[in-house]
């Protein structure tokens, strides 16, 4: 006790060259390891079980809730490279219809790479492999004979920056319908008013349909894109960080968003902001270095973690 | 107090450096507005109605120097005929460059050979057009002076439509993707009209280049005293009437070169505005 009081007074004293200080204390931290409960016995670091989860071989803790729902899209063995790296490591998931999955885990685990692997965005960056398969109403989306362009009509995505084309609102709504060739005016308008308040976005654009996209807001841009992805009609609308350059506000009008397209689409969404997957999702899978460590729903997995990985990263203690 | 000093010294560097650039953009305006001064002077006093509707009359005959109302209809034609063959190779080379050619062995060498193609001078060009599309017909002939042009427009116009889309943001081409557009489609509707206003800068500048040229014209469309809208023919353009006139000892003569001059420049001026206003209305009638 008087150590550590001689410790920190003398820390006080030198505080000028404040730099050559701070590595001092680290060796210290990580001795004693700092926030975890006493009671509890664990003296490793919080990164050992993950470097156990993560060795080839170890199964992925799935709870059984998810395979009583019904499957839209099932991953199974899913595996891809990019060039000789190994990204996604043998994949295996069911995603429930007209659910919400949610997909966390830190930067780099893989969550973005897995859902762009849905939809087959990951066909436009070069030297990518997948092994494995990802089912989509139990046909294999990455069949060589499959209509990927029909595939990806009804697998609609949102992307974490908001891209919405240098066109008018009207536009950007309704490209996807264009592109499938519908010319009446009085139909792409119907299907423009039903996108737009089916992204809660009607009452803010309905006098300025025909002006440019890009003059918007980010939160309404993005709820543009949502309101473009779900004019295609689609059944799964996979959403890769959608939030992530948002205000809270936004975020919140995003995430109602989210709640109200429940029920009608599958929704896959990747997310950085935990609080946001157990806000908006019924099932949260958390992935790490490529692979998928427990999947479940997304109350267990925030209540009642079984891996002590899972845990450590939801609590914020590592990731 | 050594930081002070340094502070200043820094500061006084930045102002230094911002007034040589100032001073430098002043030289190059102000030999821009001597040269546009000049011209104006000189030619706009040597224009007459007189010169867009008589054809250049020898000295000594009625109406001496008479006008170019054949090398002007000749610049347009030649221009027409050597964008429209031009502009759709370049932009499709440029497509591809951009937008297909991430694995492509050949996107390096037709980059580089576009590159090596832009800094080849003109007279080569004109040589080249004699000897593929004037020896074999048998006669100088307007479209060998078209083809001429074109080719010194296709490498700029490639490599600017390059540069152009690859400016254009993936996320764009991400999102139409996505959407179940085809590769095509996306360039089509989303990646061109994108950049639709830095493409048309390129083909303008690649206008402007050829319009002025006279070199590869010589060996090619020749010159015509006639007017006439016969490509098939020797072909009449205005540059390769300034270059005749410029060299004549007589001050009429001369007089209407400069006003040649002019006209070309405005003409070259007129086109740009068309063809960005007409880019507008395009973009605007899209949204």
């Amino acid at each position: 006790m008087t150590t550590g009081v001689e410790v920190e007074s003398s820390a006080k004293h030198q505080r000028p060259p404040l730099m050559k200080e701070i590595p001092a204390p680290m060796p210290a931290e990580s001795e004693k390891p700092a926030g975890v409960p006493v009671g509890k016995p664990p003296a490793r670091p919080a990164s050992a079980p993950a470097a156990q989860h993560s060795r080839p071989g170890s199964q992925p803790e799935i709870h059984q809730e998810i395979y009583r729902e019904p499957h839209i899209l099932e991953v199974e063995g899913f595996s891809l490279f990019y060039g000789k790296n190994k990204a996604l490591h043998e994949i295996s998931m069911p995603m429930a219809a007209q659910k919400v999955t949610a997909l966390i885990g830190p930067s780099g685990c893989g969550k973005s790479t897995l859902l762009r692997s849905i939809n087959r965005m990951n066909d436009l960056i070069d030297n990518v492999r997948t092994e494995g398969q990802i089912l989509f109403h139990k046909e294999d989306v990455y069949n060589g004979s499959i209509d990927i362009i029909g595939l990806r009509k009804r697998l609609g995505m949102v992307f974490q920056k908001s891209n919405p084309f240098p066109m008018s609102i009207f536009d950007n709504v309704v490209y996807s319908r264009r592109i499938a060739g519908e010319r009446s005016r009085a139909r792409l308008h119907e299907v423009c008013e039903r996108s737009l308040v089916g992204a809660a976005l009607w009452d803010e654009v309905k006098d300025r349909l025909h002006t440019s996209a890009l003059g918007l807001s980010g939160g309404q841009q993005q709820r543009l894109c949502i309101a473009r992805a779900i004019a295609a009609e689609p059944e799964v609308l996979l959403m890769d960080e959608p939030c992530s350059a948002l205000d809270p506000i936004a975020t919140a009008k995003v995430e109602d968003l989210i709640h109200e397209l429940r029920g009608k689409y599958t929704v896959v969404i990747v997310t950085h902001n935990m609080q946001q997957a157990a806000r908006v999702s019924d099932y949260t899978a958390f992935m790490y270095l490529g692979r998928l460590i427990e999947y479940g729903p997304t109350g267990n997995i925030f209540q009642n973690p079984r891996l002590k990985q899972t845990e450590d990263y939801i609590t914020g203690r590592f990731g | 107090m050594e930081h002070a000093i340094y502070n200043r010294a820094s500061r006084t560097y930045s102002h230094l450096m911002f007034g040589l650039c100032v001073a430098f953009t002043m030289a190059i305006l102000a030999v821009l507005a001597l040269v546009t001064g000049y011209l104006l002077s000189i030619g706009a006093s040597s224009l007459s109605i007189d010169f867009f509707t008589k054809l250049p009359i020898a000295r000594g005959m009625d109406g001496y120097p008479g006008g170019m109302a054949n090398g002007l209809l000749g610049t347009v034609i030649l221009i027409a005929l050597a964008s429209a063959v031009g502009v759709p190779v370049g932009m499709l080379t440029g497509i591809y460059l951009s937008e297909y050619s991430a694995n492509s062995l050949i996107a390096a060498p037709t980059r580089f050979i576009c590159d090596v193609l832009s800094g080849v001078p003109s007279i080569v060009v004109g040589i080249l057009g004699y000897e593929l599309l004037v020896r074999p017909i048998g006669n100088y002939n307007g479209y060998a002076g078209a083809m001429a042009l074109a080719f010194i427009m296709v490498p700029i116009v490639a490599r600017t439509t390059e540069e152009m889309l690859r400016l254009v943001p993936n996320s764009y081409r991400e999102a139409s993707i996505a959407l179940g557009a085809t590769k095509a489609r996306t360039i089509m509707q989303v990646v061109l009209p994108a950049a639709t206003g830095s493409v048309i800068t390129g083909i303008m500048l690649a206008i402007a280049r050829v319009a002025g040229e006279t070199a590869p014209l010589l060996f090619t469309a020749l010159g015509s005293r006639l007017l006439t809208a016969d490509p098939s023919q020797p072909f009449p353009s205005l540059t390769q009437q300034v270059f005749e006139l410029a060299k004549s000892p007589e001050p009429p003569q001369q007089k209407l070169a400069w006003a040649g001059i002019l006209v070309l420049i405005a003409l070259i001026f007129v086109l740009n505005l068309g063809i960005r206003f007409f880019a507008r209305s395009v973009q605007s009638r899209r949204s």
